[in-house]
């Protein structure tokens, strides 16, 4: 069962197969509706309509998802943000683990775990601003990746407050675009996700 | 193990046949013909529906009948669209069920092909699971596990679309494969520690009682519920779905709870000081306002499904696990309070407030459910279909053992009840099955009066019409001031000569002189199936009533003198 995918995955150390559905302006910063659930599910066609319809029909509102294969290729690793009301989350993880593809999921908000995002932030860069933008890349961290007459792009990984700071910084000189990977979240220690 | 090699479904077909399974309902078409050749050969016998969603209705009886799987075969498309509401009837019971159906083939899947229908994505809110086969070789495994999510555990409906290449494809199959489900696993014990304060609870309470849902049924926990019930002398009340888990007409039952239970069992709900489910969901129908439930009372929730504890009510004390096995463990530890007057006052609200209705005038309905209790010494069979009938049928018609009553409750689905009791005549011929309908649902499924006619079930079609929607003109009546919109059945045809024409006896009974003589001729009749309408009082309602989203204590005896508030429930 176990194809290339995960080998390359399991070796480098950075999710070489993520797939983002959907990554909201990052202005929205964490609230107490926030919520990040991880799951391991079949690696098969169909299991995430299945996990998103648990979500769609209480009415919460999936902010990010990250799909992978598990370092086990029979299965997937899921990374899940998503905002509603809190007395709902209870049941929506019942309603994960009810069913059958789904080997469990978790809740982790509140909860020790190392937590990591990665962006791509293409930015306006004239080349008189571009001293003052690599300065504040530098602080960030991020790695220029791409450049051009009038554009820097960036990359940044870390926690999700990180990547927002950075973007407030940049955004006075025109963010042209940006996408996230969604966050993805890992159990301290011997724990398991 | 050498195989011949055969067509993918042959395989299928003979994995059903070793599964124990003797009957298929259903109805043919082009993506599933390669399936409908294979069941010429097979010992499995085929019963052609005349429409889909009767098909799913009777595997659903034959189910509810014998706690095993019914299955259903039909082709994709239109074929397969037309089953998702008994697929949803089912679900919403936990009913197990398989159901089959044909698909284009995988080189057009998503092509718009003819009659192409995303089936699998259709039904996902309705399934327990589901399965798109894409490898024939899968067959038998799919087989084995489809069987074994629908019928274990909670059980619920098992959705299996097979392309026509698949089903076509010869192989060489192998049989003994195992399944492989590392994400479903089943609540077997609860957990001592949890049962031990149950029967703590249990001793300390003054006013106990205990709540029997379907989960009681399905898991064959009556035995156990009656010992324990006797042992501690605590009174019974059971969920529509419940009938059958404890006995009706034993005397420490009070019977149905809820928007149109007994008033006696209302009143033990609203007064208890603990309430113990086994295998109900605290559903709106039996609970009302939620705010308003038992507020004061311990409650205590046995289920299989984790999911159900806290989802509606919080419990004290939970136990996930199955109810019969927890039962028989808490039976060990429980310890009988003192329950002496908790008793007598029971029995006083069942002398104050019994279960009523006018003796002249027309025909009553409950009259004619309380005849055909009496004449058939309450051991029939009783499916029932949606409506005020079903809510009568659930008040009259005791019943005392598992299996013999069929109801759609959780989805009240209108058109269930004369395909549930071909299921069930089926998986029981020699048992009394009667199927009380209405005037309404009956005409939703009437096609496959044909299907029991060909087949000589002598199932007991027992009508009730009132020439209405009745259950939706009887809010229109007590809740929107007798605007009535949309419940006149004008237009019914002659149902005895409908029966007639399908080669059916018909019997009629329109006076109160002419019911136990026509019930005892029409429970006589064993020439095949019949029909009896029972012309009955257009606008009777029925009572006792607790208003959708009210609190128990609001529940109202008989018809009230002035217009009531429009209910806050949703339905
Ligand atoms: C498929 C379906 N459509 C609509 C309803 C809503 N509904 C519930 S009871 C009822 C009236 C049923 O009328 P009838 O079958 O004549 O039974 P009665 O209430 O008159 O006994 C209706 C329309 C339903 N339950 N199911
Ligand atoms: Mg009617």
């Amino acid at each position: 069962m176990a194809n290339g995918i995960n080998g390359i995955n399991g070796m480098n150390g950075t999710a070489t197969k993520l797939s983002v559905i959907e990554s909201k302006g990052a202005k929205a910063i964490p609230s107490g509706n926030q919520h990040a659930i991880s799951l391991l599910v079949n690696n098969r066609p169909g299991v995430l309509i299945r996990i998103a319809l648990v979500f769609n029909r209480r009415g919460y509102n999936i902010e990010s998802l990250v799909v992978s294969p598990a370092h086990n290729g029979k299965f997937s690793r899921m990374n899940i943000t998503a905002s509603g009301e809190p007395k709902t989350l209870e049941q929506i993880i019942k309603q994960l683990n009810k069913l059958i593809d789904v080997i469990h999921a978790k809740d982790h908000t509140d909860e020790v775990t190392v937590e990591k995002e990665l962006a791509l932030i293409k930015v306006n860069c004239p080349s008189d601003k571009r001293t003052e933008i690599l300065q504040i890349a530098e602080h960030f961290k991020s790695q220029t990746v791409d450049l051009s007459e009038s554009t820097l792009m960036l990359q940044v990984t870390g926690s999700t407050e990180k990547l927002d700071a950075m973007e407030m910084m940049l955004d006075k000189y025109g963010i042209k675009e940006m996408v996230r990977t969604g966050k993805i979240i890992m159990a301290r220690g011997s724990a398991d996700t | 193990m050498a195989n011949k090699t055969c067509t993918g479904a042959e395989a299928l077909i003979h994995c059903i046949h070793q599964h124990g399974v003797e009957y298929i309902f259903g109805h043919p078409g082009g993506a599933a013909i390669p399936i409908f050749d294979a069941l010429v050969d097979s010992p499995i016998k085929f019963i052609l529906t005349r429409h889909e969603q009767g098909a799913t209705h009777m595997a659903d009886g034959m189910a509810r009948a014998t706690g095993k799987a019914g299955v259903v075969l039909v082709t994709s498309g239109p074929g397969a669209t037309n089953t998702i509401t008994g697929i949803m009837t089912a679900a919403m019971d936990s009913v197990p069920m398989i159901v089959i159906t044909g698909q284009t083939i995988q080189s057009m899947l998503g092509l718009d092909a003819f009659q192409e229908a995303d089936v699998v994505g259709i039904s996902y809110p309705a399934v327990k699971h589901s399965y798109l086969v894409r490898n024939v070789n899968d067959i038998p495994r799919i087989i084995k596990e489809a069987f074994h999510i629908a019928e274990t555990g909670r059980p619920g409906p098992v959705l299996i679309d097979i392309p026509k290449d698949v089903s076509g494809a010869v192989f060489e199959p192998n049989y003994n494969v195992e399944i492989d489900l590392p994400g479903y696993s089943i609540p077997t014990h609860g957990d001592t520690a949890q049962i031990a304060r149950c029967a703590d609870f249990l001793a300390k309470a003054k006013k106990p009682l205990l709540l029997v849902g379907h989960g009681a049924v399905i898991s064959d926990a009556g035995r156990a519920l009656k010992l324990l019930a006797e042992k501690l002398q605590i009174p019974v009340v059971n969920t529509l779905l419940g009938k059958g888990g404890f006995p009706e007409t034993h005397e420490l039952n009070l019977g149905m709870l809820g928007m149109h239970g007994t008033a006696y069992a209302n009143k033990a709900v609203a007064d208890c000081d603990l309430i113990m489910s086994i295998g109900s969901r605290w559903d709106d129908r039996i609970c009302g306002k939620y705010a308003a439930f038992c507020p004061d009372a311990v409650k205590i929730h046995i289920d299989i499904d984790p999911a159900e504890i806290g989802k509606m009510i919080k419990p004290d004390c939970s136990i996930v696990g199955d109810a019969r096995l927890v039962l028989e463990e808490l039976l060990s530890m429980a310890r009988k309070g003192d329950t002496e007057d908790w008793l007598a006052q029971c029995r006083k609200w069942r002398k104050q407030f019994p279960l009523k209705y006018g003796k002249q005038g027309g025909l009553k309905a409950q009259y004619v459910l309380d005849e055909i209790y009496r004449i058939s010494k309450g051991k029939a069979i009783v499916t029932t279909d949606v409506g005020q009938h079903q809510m009568w049928a659930a008040q009259f018609y005791k019943t005392d053992s598992r299996f013999h009553w069929i109801s759609s409750g959780g989805a009240g689905t209108m058109g269930f009840g004369m395909p549930a009791a071909i299921g069930a005549q089926f998986a029981r011929p020699d048992a009394l099955v009667i199927a009380v309908v209405g005037d309404g649902g009956f005409q939703m499924t009437l096609s496959e009066l044909a299907t029991a006619a060909v087949n000589k079930l002598p199932i007991k079609i027992l009508i009730i019409n009132n020439k209405y929607l009745g259950m939706v003109r009887q809010w229109q009546a007590l809740f929107f001031e007798n605007r009535y919109s949309g419940v006149d059945l004008e237009g019914n045809p002659n149902f005895v000569k409908l029966a007639e024409a399908y080669g059916m006896k018909g019997f009629r009974i329109k006076r109160n002189a002419d019911v136990s003589k026509t019930l005892a001729a029409a429970l006589a009749y064993n020439d095949g199936p019949c029909i009896i309408e029972a012309e009955v009082e257009k606008e009777d309602n029925v009572f006792p009533m607790i208003p959708a989203g009210s609190a128990i204590s609001e529940m109202v005896l008989e018809a009230p003198k002035k217009a009531m508030a429009k209910p806050v429930g949703s339905t």
